[in-house]
């Protein structure tokens, strides 16, 4: 094993140019000018020297050596910038399959009298390239995912917005869907606020939750139970029929929460109950008047 | 022993928790108060948690065994000030201490036992009253 | 990585280790939500093992999974009695003693991980993970 690799790395070093050549053509085949040609060239280059480096000190056919390191930390990089250009887990590890092919037919051409070594060397060569390939891949995921974590930070940052409708009474106008995560980020944004403004009613307005099961009346139910453990009452609003039947259809018990269909006779019921009434001002004009 | 602090106002008793309480002390208040309660015929309790940073299933069970009794002496119980996080927790944790009336401070509180025990003295609100017109 | 141990021998170790729970939370970055439910469920396990395990102790320990993610685990063990039947110690409301009967299964909903081994006469081991 130890004399494949030695002979992988100067093999590598002294066929660099044509190598380089044919792998660039094999992956622009596939994704076509994507990534400018010169990007893709330096990509290459660095990555066949960093390969002919950690061949030429590690001679196994692992790459969680110390060799590698240096290695894997641009293929990491080139999995990043790929997924930023949105390429698929397939087009992003193909970086390092299409290296296969100009390999193998390079191999068969030095070792075309020499069957057995050839067949070892192209074994290696497989083992070495496809952990690298899937390092790849597991890379464009992780990618992916940091990608899909801060979206989703920021949409809870900006889904959860606790508004003041009058002294006492606060709306949580809730949009989208509620999973255990974002209960707890509703939760804590609305109590905060009920803290800060020391408002006895704040209304949960759902008309924005596309629908409710049995975990998001259970969400629903433990946000107001918090609330009321806090000493603040709430009104659920915006309930459509549909999900008023599901309601029912589920066997939810919504216990003793007040609950409206809109915003507003939601708040209605906040002004009644903080003793206060909505009237026409005597005076006729167009719009209404909203008085203590 | 170590004990905490109830304090008489009027028909009305006053506790503010500002310890980590261990157990046994959960257990001494529980006991004082009911004693007090008699003892002095007070109609109502308010126990102010504001500075508790955690309330468990056992300070969870002191107060509503507290509320309890003193309904049976005819008082009324309100818990005020418990933070965001503990009521949060409270609830995952499974007890939403039913039957315990709360309120956000110790303000908010006074004037919910004034107003259901009909009480006149209740400055507070009568001061909002008298702008509605 | 780090480690701690608490003695769980009497009532004033559960607020000790209340508070060694709450630094350690506030020192890896835990929000104050974390930080109070991670707190009483190490409230209501230390008070588990005091009472049903006859005093033990609680390892405390720092964790960082593959996605560079922190966490925090707590382990109580106690060389009590045992629990004869953990499917119904986790029943919400069950209690043989003067809890609220919330204790287990309480801690279970308050962490991300629980797991809990236990053997009649030899004792109990629970542990409970939350992570960032």
């Amino acid at each position: 094993m130890a004399e494949q690799n030695t002979h992988l790395s100067s093999l590598l070093q002294k066929n660099e140019q044509s190598l380089l050549t044919q792998w660039i053509e094999a992956q622009q085949r596939v994704i076509g000018t994507k990534i400018s040609p010169q990007e893709l060239k330096i990509q290459c280059m660095d990555f066949l020297r960093l390969m002919v480096e950690a061949t030429h000190q590690d001679k196994s056919t692992s790459i969680d050596g110390p060799a590698w390191v240096t290695a894997k930390k641009m293929l990491a990089e080139v999995s990043k910038s790929r997924t930023n250009q949105g390429f698929s887990p397939s087009q992003t590890a193909l970086f390092v399959f299409s290296l296969k092919r100009p390999l193998f037919d390079l191999l068969r051409k030095e070792l075309v009298d020499r069957p057995n070594e050839f067949a070892d060397a192209i074994w290696a060569i497989t083992q070495i390239l496809d952990q690298l390939g899937l390092y790849t891949a597991e890379m464009h995921q992780r990618s992916r995912e940091e990608v899909i974590n801060r979206q989703q930070a920021d949409m809870l940052e900006l889904s959860t917005p606790v508004v003041k409708l009058w002294d006492g009474i606060l709306a949580l106008p809730m949009i989208g869907t509620l999973d255990s995560n974002r209960t707890q980020i509703v939760m804590e944004s609305l109590l905060q606020k009920i803290m800060e403004t020391e408002s006895e009613i704040a209304i949960i307005d759902i008309t924005g939750v596309p629908t409710v099961d049995t975990l998001v009346a259970q969400h629903l139910i433990k946000t107001v139970t918090a609330a009321r453990l806090m000493g603040t009452e709430c009104i659920i609003s915006g309930i459509r029929p549909q999900i008023a039947a599901t309601i029912v259809h589920l066997g939810v018990e919504l216990g003793n929460i007040a609950t409206k269909s809109t915003l507003a006779d939601a708040f209605k019921l906040a002004l009644s109950r903080t003793g206060r009434s909505v009237s026409k001002t005597t005076t006729h004009s167009p719009a209404t008047g909203m008085r203590k | 022993m170590e004990r905490i602090p109830i304090l008489k106002m009027g028909s009305f008793l006053l506790v503010t928790i500002q310890v980590d309480m261990h157990d046994q002390l959960a257990m001494n208040l529980q006991e004082d108060l009911t004693n007090r309660i008699s003892a002095t015929g007070a109609r109502a309790v308010l126990i102010d948690i504001s500075a508790l940073d955690i309330v468990d299933s056992f300070i969870g069970r002191m107060l509503a065994g507290i509320a309890g009794m003193a309904k049976i002496l005819d008082a009324k119980t309100v818990v005020v000030g418990m933070q965001p996080a503990v009521a949060i927790t409270l609830v995952e944790l499974g007890l939403s201490l039913d039957g315990i009336h709360t309120a956000l401070n110790v303000d908010r509180g006074m004037a919910l036992l004034r107003n259901s025990l009909e009480l006149s003295d209740d400055e507070d609100l009568g001061a909002e009253l008298a702008n509605e017109s | 990585m780090n480690h701690e141990e608490l003695q769980i021998r009497t009532q004033s170790d559960i607020v000790l280790v209340r508070k060694a729970v709450r630094e350690l939370t506030a020192k890896l970055g835990f929000g104050l939500t974390d930080q109070t439910k991670i707190t009483t469920a190490a409230s209501e396990l230390a008070r588990n093992t005091l009472e049903y395990g006859l005093g033990g102790h609680l390892e405390m320990e720092t964790l960082k999974n593959d996605l560079g993610k922190s966490g925090i685990r707590l382990t109580f063990i106690d060389q009590g009695p045992g629990i004869a039947d953990i499917a119904l110690a986790l029943t919400d409301g069950f209690t043989s003693g003067k809890g609220m009967g919330m204790g287990l299964s309480g801690s279970k909903r308050l962490m991300n991980e629980f797991t809990i081994d236990s053997e009649m006469g030899k004792g109990t081991r629970v542990s409970v993970t939350k992570w960032k």
